[in-house]
């Protein structure tokens, strides 16, 4: 489908976006006009067929929200990711925003904070969430100065070993780089593919190259490179590229990685097939209380913090960064209503979310005080520690250098250009910017 | 009411236009507008969020000059190459098909039936078939001893032609139910006449029927070329241009800077560009393709 089809398709989308928010435009008007009720519409990315957990917990929040405050309502939409992200672009353009939504940290905030359409948050935070998040997490929404979203969720990347497989095999769970090559060649001699990688979806190999970099030239050196108070061609990023190819050319990872997608990996590593897999705490439920992963599986899964190389190297620095965060409308005409449902929403979510959904949230948890699988203690208890969370290369960048990152982890992996080239491409399309 | 009301009616201008106003509309709408709108988003430095400057026609000089542009271009023209041979492959089975064989009726059908998936669907299935340690293919290979089976999707050099074969085998159905149709149009009569005059089945076929269906093949090769240039769907599920643009195409390509990249002036004039090369092919290819003399059974 080309051209003029998409075309079609993209302005009857257009269309029809416009037709359904002005028709709902229209009923809500009617309605508010008839009644003195405040109304702070709310658009979130949890359907219930798909995300029943997180979608119960955000209308739980809701409720209790409405029945504390007389007078005010909040009308919710709710829709999946990839439409979610459309969506949100399409009202935008429109001015027609939801009062309070869901939005992510960095690249994707820029063009809206650079439109004006996000309201700065800084007044909410310290009147009311003041040391309530985990620190580094609010950052990510920062622009000029000013705090554009109160996250949710954070993730941080830890490799997700299967601990029967690595028993069978008599391998030790690697804790250095020179470990992590003993198990690959031992489970590679066994005929077992070592890590599964779905790297089509070039975010995962990002978050090896990531961890590499941090382990060799420390929690800095990316991110001076990305905000070009240091330089891509630094020794330690070039180096940690070099050691990405090293474990491309010792077998590694599963074969077919560039073309596989991240999902068909994860089906690799949960059907035994491959004994490491490096992801983030998102997927925690899978290894812990999903119930439609059978028990055994779950039972004999544990992680790792990435490895040390050449000896060098803090553990507790990690990759990863806040997930969706909530944004209040610039234009919305219940600001102050819909700045005070986001900070309540906020405060009730943490607890909620990781005991009921399973999810790590931004905001700081007793750990100890709330009945949760052994896992999640552990990495709650591992996040309270980190020295460093090191945000996700392609969150970090603006989109266009996010896509030169992406492609050039792509051919990096694949063999097809050098660990100089790969440097290089980032450092002319930063420095283009 | 008669033919002849019938008749009346249809030569009111009013009606007329009655009639053609609804789906006029709907076209100027949606395709005509935003082919417009298109090229005039062309001409801005715009995020599709925020404000838009306008700068001329640098998004198109950029254009020109881009090299990705024009390798996800030389991908598109490839698949149009391709399609327009397999046509060969297609109208071969559908004179079998049309020559009264055994079976015929439950062979068209089958052919049909990558016509009624969805391209999602498709491109589900062939990722499965594809996958480098699990997928039926290279679980094949590898049991007749093929130790390094291929990895169809991961490698940049071959993964295109292994995207090229589901895009083929999807349209093949539509294309044998054009030619099928054709054949079964030509009079029996014309057909007798020549066996009469002692033609071979061979001979029948290149002589007799394919010159009959001259106007119905020139339409199916601009049908396919214009279809490859503007080809987006498998590509994009199966391995949305990767790895590192080997399999990129036009529209792919123009979906990833407007959307992905949040370039949405770029994307609009790549998407324009492709408008113009895909107009220009096709004028060619009807120039090249066009029978002066009408025929009449």
């Amino acid at each position: 489908m080309g051209k003029k089809k998409t075309l079609t398709l993209l302005s009857t989308a257009f269309a029809l976006s416009m037709l359904l928010t002005g028709c709902s435009d229209s009923g809500e008007a009617g309605e508010s006009s008839g009644s003195a009720e405040k109304e702070i519409k709310f658009m979130h990315l949890w359907p219930e067929g798909s995300s029943k957990k997180h979608f119960d917990v955000v209308n739980e929040i809701i409720a209790e929200y409405e029945a504390e405050n007389e007078g005010v309502s909040v009308d919710l939409e709710v829709l999946s990711n990839e439409q979610y992200k459309d969506k949100l672009r399409v009202l935008s353009t429109s001015g027609d925003l939801p009062d309070v939504g869901l939005t992510w940290a960095a690249g994707f905030l820029e063009p809206y904070v650079g439109g004006n359409m996000f309201a700065p948050l800084d007044d909410v935070i310290e009147e009311d969430l003041s040391d309530a998040f985990v620190p580094g997490t609010t950052e990510a929404y920062a622009m000029d100065g000013a705090t554009y979203g109160l996250p949710l969720e954070l993730n941080i990347v830890s490799l997700y070993y299967n601990k029967a497989m690595f028993e069978e095999q008599g391998i030790t769970p690697p804790t250095t780089y020179e470990e992590l090559e003993t198990a690959v060649k031992e489970f590679n001699d066994a005929g077992i593919q070592p890590i599964a990688l779905g790297n089509r979806d070039s975010w995962t190999g990002s978050m090896w190259y990531m961890y590499l970099a941090d382990r060799i030239g420390g929690a800095d050196v990316l991110n001076k490179a990305i905000d070009r108070s240091g330089s891509f061609e630094d020794p330690a990023l070039v180096e940690a590229a070099a050691k990405t190819q090293e474990l491309v050319d010792m077998g590694a990872f599963v074969n077919g990685f560039n073309g596989l997608a991240d999902e068909e990996a994860k089906s690799m590593f949960m059907s035994g097939q491959a004994p490491m897999y490096l992801i983030a705490t998102w997927d925690l439920p899978n290894f812990t209380t999903n119930e439609s992963v059978p028990q055994e599986f779950r039972d004999s899964i544990g992680y790792l913090n990435f490895p040390t190389v050449n000896g060098q190297g803090d553990m507790s620095s990690f990759v990863g960064g806040p997930g969706v965060g909530l944004f209040v409308a610039e234009e919305s005409e219940v600001k102050e209503e819909a700045k005070d449902f986001a900070a309540y929403f906020v405060k009730a979510w943490g607890e909620e979310a990781v005991t009921k959904a399973g999810v790590i949230p931004a905001t700081k948890v007793d750990a100890e005080s709330l009945d949760l699988p052994e896992m999640y203690v552990d990495i709650l208890n591992e996040l309270n520690g980190a020295t460093n969370i090191t945000l996700f290369a392609d969150v970090q960048m603006s989109p266009d250098v996010a896509q030169v990152h992406l492609d050039s982890i792509q051919a990096l992996f694949g063999n097809q250009i050098s660990p100089e080239e790969f440097a290089k491409n980032h450092e002319e399309a930063l420095s283009n910017e | 009411m008669g033919l002849n009301g019938m008749n009346k009616v249809m030569s009111n201008k009013f009606y007329i236009a009655f009639y053609i106003a609804p789906a006029l509309l709907l076209l100027l709408i949606l395709v005509f507008i935003p082919l417009v709108l298109s090229g005039y988003y062309g001409l801005m430095d715009w995020d599709g969020i925020g404000e838009k400057t306008f700068i001329g026609l640098e998004n198109y000089i950029n254009g020109i000059q881009d090299k990705l542009f024009w390798n996800s271009a030389f991908h598109s023209f490839l698949l149009a190459i391709f399609s327009t041979l397999s046509l060969v492959i297609y109208l071969t089975v559908s004179f079998i098909l049309a020559s009264k064989i055994k079976g015929a009726d439950l062979l068209r059908k089958i052919y049909l039936i990558p016509m009624l998936l969805s391209s999602v669907a498709i491109a589900q299935l062939w990722v499965k078939i594809y996958n480098p340690s699990n997928g039926i293919l290279n679980v094949f290979l590898m049991s007749i001893g093929v130790e390094n089976p291929p990895l169809w999707l991961a490698n940049p050099s071959i993964v295109l032609f292994a995207i090229f074969v589901p895009i083929l085998w999807q349209y093949a159905g539509f294309y044998i139910l054009i030619y099928y149709a054709a054949l079964k149009n030509i009079p029996e009569s014309l057909i007798e006449a020549a066996r009469i005059d002692g033609a071979s089945a061979f001979q029948i076929a290149t002589r007799i029927k394919l010159p009959l269906i001259k106007e119905v093949v020139s339409v199916t090769i601009v049908l396919a070329i214009v279809g490859s240039l503007k080809y987006f769907d498998l590509i994009y599920v199966m391995t949305a241009g990767g790895p590192n643009g080997a399999s990129e195409v036009m529209a792919s390509y123009m979906y990833k800077l407007a959307f992905a990249n949040y370039n949405f002036g770029y994307g609009s004039a790549i998407g324009f560009l492709l408008l113009v090369i895909t107009l220009i092919v096709t004028f060619v290819i009807r120039k090249l393709t066009a029978t002066k003399d009408k025929l009449e059974y």
